[in-house]
C-alpha cells in the first residue's frame, strides 16, 4: 500500500528534461528547405536590425534574429511559412539532401 | 505599438516538437510564452498541445507544464493558484491555462466557468483549431457551419459558439480574441493581460493545415483571410469596454471586407458548401459586425 503510494507520487512528481529535438531530428520530415538569398535580405542589406519576419512567423523557433538570419535545418520542418512571409521574396524552398 | 525587436529573443519552446509542420497552435504558444516569460506555470488538458510537449522523460518547453485531465483545466488552474497563495508566490508567478476548443467550449466549460466565477487570478487561452484535431478531426462546439469533419461528413449544420461572449458574461476584467497570423497583436495582448488582476480569457483562432485542408505554408495567409473577410474579429474587452484591434478596425466598414468565398474556398473542409450556405455566412458575418458596432456606439 505504502509502496504503491510512493510509486504514484513518483509518477505525479516526475520531472521531464527539456531538450532540443524532443521528437527527433524533425528536419527529416521534409526534403524541401528554406534557403535565404542574402543579397535580397533587408537587414543584411542595411546592416541594421529590421524585418525579421522569418524569425517572427516561424512556428518552430528555428530561425535566429541575427544578421544574417540563420536557420537550424536539422529541425526546420520545411513548412514554407518563412518563404511566404518574407516581404522581399529572399527565401526559396529548395531540395536539400539531409546527411 | 510593438515592433518585432521589442519581443524577447529568448525562446521557451525548443525546436523539434511533435506538432505538424506549419501548425498555428505552435506559433501562438511560442508568442504567448515570450510575452509571459519564465515565471509562468502552465496547465494543459488533452489536446495537440499535450503532444507538442512530448513523451515521458523529455519535454520541449523550458516552463513547467501540468498535464491535467480533459475536463479540469479551469479547476486545476484554481488549485495551482491556491498552492501559490499558500507559498506567498501568487504575485510572482503567472498561472496560464492553455487548451483546445474541444477542451474549452465543450468538455472544460464548467471548470472554466467555475474558475472565472471564483475570480481566479489566471490567464485562460483557448487556441481554436475548430475541431478535435488530436483525435482525428471530430466536430466541436467551436466548429463553424458547413465544415466537414469525421462526425459531420456532410458539413456541420449549426454555427460555432461565441465563447468570448460567454466568458464576458462572467464579468471578468479582460477578454481578448487573437489569431496566429498577427503575432505582434497577440504579444501585446498577453503582456497586458499578465498585469491585470483576475480572470483573463483569450480566444485565439489557430489555423491547422491537416484539419482545415490547406498547404502548411499558407497558415498565416489563411488566418489573415479570416480577418480580412470579417469572419474573425480581433478585439479586446477591458472592464466591459470593447475595443477593436488595429488589424480588424477597418473591417467595420463592410465595403472593405474581402468576399467570404476567398476564405472558405481556400480550405478543403468547406469544399462541399452550397451557395445557399455561403449566403447564410454573409448574414452571419454582417450580424456579428452589427452587434460589435452597436456596442461601440453605445459605449461613448
Ligand atoms: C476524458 C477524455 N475524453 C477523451 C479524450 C481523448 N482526447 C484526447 S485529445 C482530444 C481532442 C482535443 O480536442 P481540442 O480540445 O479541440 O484540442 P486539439 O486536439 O484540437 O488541439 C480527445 C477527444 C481524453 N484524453 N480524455
Ligand atoms: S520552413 Fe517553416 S519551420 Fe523551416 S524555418 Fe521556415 S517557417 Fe520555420
Ligand atoms: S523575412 Fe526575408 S528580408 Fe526579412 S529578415 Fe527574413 S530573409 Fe531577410
Ligand atoms: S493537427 Fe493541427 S493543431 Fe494539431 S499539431 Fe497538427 S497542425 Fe497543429
Ligand atoms: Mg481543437
Amino acid at each position: 500500500m505504502t509502496d504503491s503510494k510512493k510509486d504514484y507520487q513518483k509518477i505525479l512528481g516526475s520531472v521531464q528534461k527539456p531538450v532540443i529535438g524532443e521528437a527527433g531530428k524533425t528536419g527529416t520530415w521534409s526534403s524541401k528547405k528554406p534557403i535565404i538569398d542574402l543579397s535580397k535580405c533587408t537587414p543584411v542589406k542595411s546592416g541594421k536590425p529590421s524585418c525579421f519576419n522569418c524569425w517572427l512567423y516561424c512556428p518552430e523557433a528555428v530561425v535566429s534574429r541575427t544578421i544574417p538570419p540563420q536557420i537550424d535545418l536539422e529541425h526546420c520542418k520545411g513548412c514554407g511559412i518563412c518563404m511566404e512571409e518574407c516581404p522581399v521574396k529572399a527565401i526559396t524552398m529548395e531540395e536539400v539532401k539531409s546527411e | 505599438m510593438v515592433n518585432v525587436m521589442d519581443l524577447p529573443e529568448e525562446e521557451f519552446i525548443y525546436p523539434g516538437t511533435r506538432a505538424c509542420a506549419g501548425c498555428g497552435m505552435a506559433l501562438i504558444y511560442r508568442i504567448a510564452l515570450k510575452a509571459l516569460g519564465a515565471k509562468t506555470l502552465i496547465t494543459v488538458p488533452a489536446s495537440c498541445l499535450t503532444v507538442l510537449h512530448g513523451m515521458q522523460g523529455f519535454c520541449s518547453t523550458k516552463i513547467s507544464v501540468y498535464h491535467t485531465p480533459f475536463a479540469t483545466t479551469g479547476a486545476s488552474a484554481s488549485g495551482i493558484l491556491a498552492s501559490l497563495e499558500d507559498k506567498g508566490l501568487e504575485d510572482e508567478i503567472t498561472v496560464l491555462a492553455f487548451a483546445g476548443d474541444g477542451g474549452t467550449t465543450d468538455i472544460g466549460i464548467q471548470a472554466l466557468s467555475g474558475a472565472a466565477e471564483r475570480e481566479t487570478n489566471f490567464i485562460y487561452a483557448c487556441y481554436d483549431n475548430e475541431a478535435y484535431m488530436n483525435t482525428g478531426v471530430q466536430r466541436s462546439g467551436s466548429t463553424p457551419l458547413g465544415v466537414k469533419t469525421t462526425t459531420t461528413p456532410e458539413g456541420k449544420l449549426v454555427h460555432k459558439k461565441n465563447m468570448p461572449k460567454i466568458l464576458e458574461a462572467h464579468g471578468i476584467p479582460y477578454v481578448a480574441t487573437g489569431i496566429a497570423s498577427y503575432p505582434l497583436d497577440l504579444y501585446e495582448k498577453f503582456k497586458k493581460a499578465r498585469d491585470i488582476h483576475g480572470s483573463k480569457y483569450f480566444h485565439i483562432l489557430s489555423p491547422c493545415p491537416p484539419g482545415w485542408g490547406y498547404e502548411p505554408k499558407d497558415t498565416i495567409l489563411i488566418g489573415r483571410l479570416a480577418v480580412q473577410t470579417g469572419f474573425w474579429i480581433l478585439y479586446e474587452v477591458e472592464n466591459g469596454i470593447l475595443k477593436l484591434s488595429r488589424a480588424s478596425s477597418r473591417y467595420l466598414d463592410p465595403s472593405k471586407r474581402k468576399p467570404i468565398e476567398d476564405y472558405l474556398m481556400a480550405q478543403k473542409r468547406f469544399s462541399q458548401m452550397t451557395q445557399q450556405e455561403i449566403e447564410v455566412y454573409k448574414t452571419y458575418i454582417n450580424d456579428m459586425w452589427a452587434d460589435i458596432n452597436r456596442r461601440i456606439q453605445n459605449q461613448d
